[in-house]
């Protein structure tokens, strides 16, 4: 999916929240996914205008989950970890989204570097969720 | 911009109808702002349950209109986070500054009575 505006992230958080029902996500695991999109696609317009999000289903040693990947080419993230670590503000501003992304999903990878853009892959895995079960199952 | 905003006593009732992006966020963020001033509202309810993702952006656009309206004598009431968005905005860590929450509307006017 192209993400271009703000409007592309509404779509974009709504397909990811489609994806992982298909995958079997329960629904509190799918507003989490939903959640994280919605997070890291805003970091793409405000700080690289235009980028994607691929949204996939994957399965690794004998676990589904989803696969989220947001890429950009915009000006990149100096210290990756240090925005990771960081306390929650809400001034954070750049940070808080990928930190909030963290929290919510299951895996986080971000590759990224001065001039050379970002890619932020994301993980969540079917399980179970006793707070979700407790709310709707 | 997809939110009604009713006036009802003292209070305004802001119903949300569907997803809002950003900047639509941001325009129920002003209209609020601008709403309560023009009405001299004592109160504002903010009916959330038709929103499906609070993020960052929405806790802090939430907030902000609190704290401004806490200033200028008035109480924010967001009512509705369906069961799911609640515990997501915990997991994330999200804060909604000087909002009080209610489940729903009645409780919402309750609330704003007491």
């Amino acid at each position: 999916m192209h993400i271009a505006s703000d409007a592309d992230t509404v779509v974009a958080r709504q397909k990811g929240r489609e994806a992982a029902l298909l995958i079997g996500l329960s629904r509190t695991e799918a507003t989490f996914v939903a959640t994280a999109i919605s997070e890291i696609a805003r970091n793409i317009t405000i700080h690289a205008g235009h980028g994607e999000v691929v949204i996939r289903e994957v399965t690794e040693d004998g676990r589904r989950g989803m696969v989220v990947v947001a890429r950009d080419e915009g000006p990149g993230i100096r210290d990756v970890a240090a925005v990771l670590r960081q306390e929650y503000s809400s001034d954070a501003g750049l940070g808080i989204g990928l930190w909030g992304a963290r929290r919510l999903m299951d895996e986080i990878e971000v590759s990224s570097a001065p001039g050379m853009g970002t890619t932020v892959t994301m993980k969540k895995w079917r399980g179970i969720d006793e707070v979700g079960l407790l709310l709707h199952e | 911009m997809p939110v009604s905003i009713l006036k009802q006593r003292e209070y305004l009732i802001a119903s949300i109808q569907s997803a809002l992006t950003d900047t639509e966020v941001l325009e129920l963020r002003d209209a609020l702002l601008a709403e309560v001033a023009k009405h001299r509202a004592r109160g504002v309810i903010v009916d959330v349950a038709a929103l499906d993702v609070i993020d960052s952006f929405v806790s802090r656009s939430l907030s902000t209109v609190a704290r401004t309206n806490r200033l200028r004598g008035a109480k924010t009431v967001v009512v509705g986070i369906r069961p799911d968005v609640a515990v997501a905005m915990s997991q994330f860590g999200l804060r909604l500054d000087a909002v009080h929450t209610a489940l729903d509307l009645e409780a919402g006017l309750e609330l704003l009575d007491s």
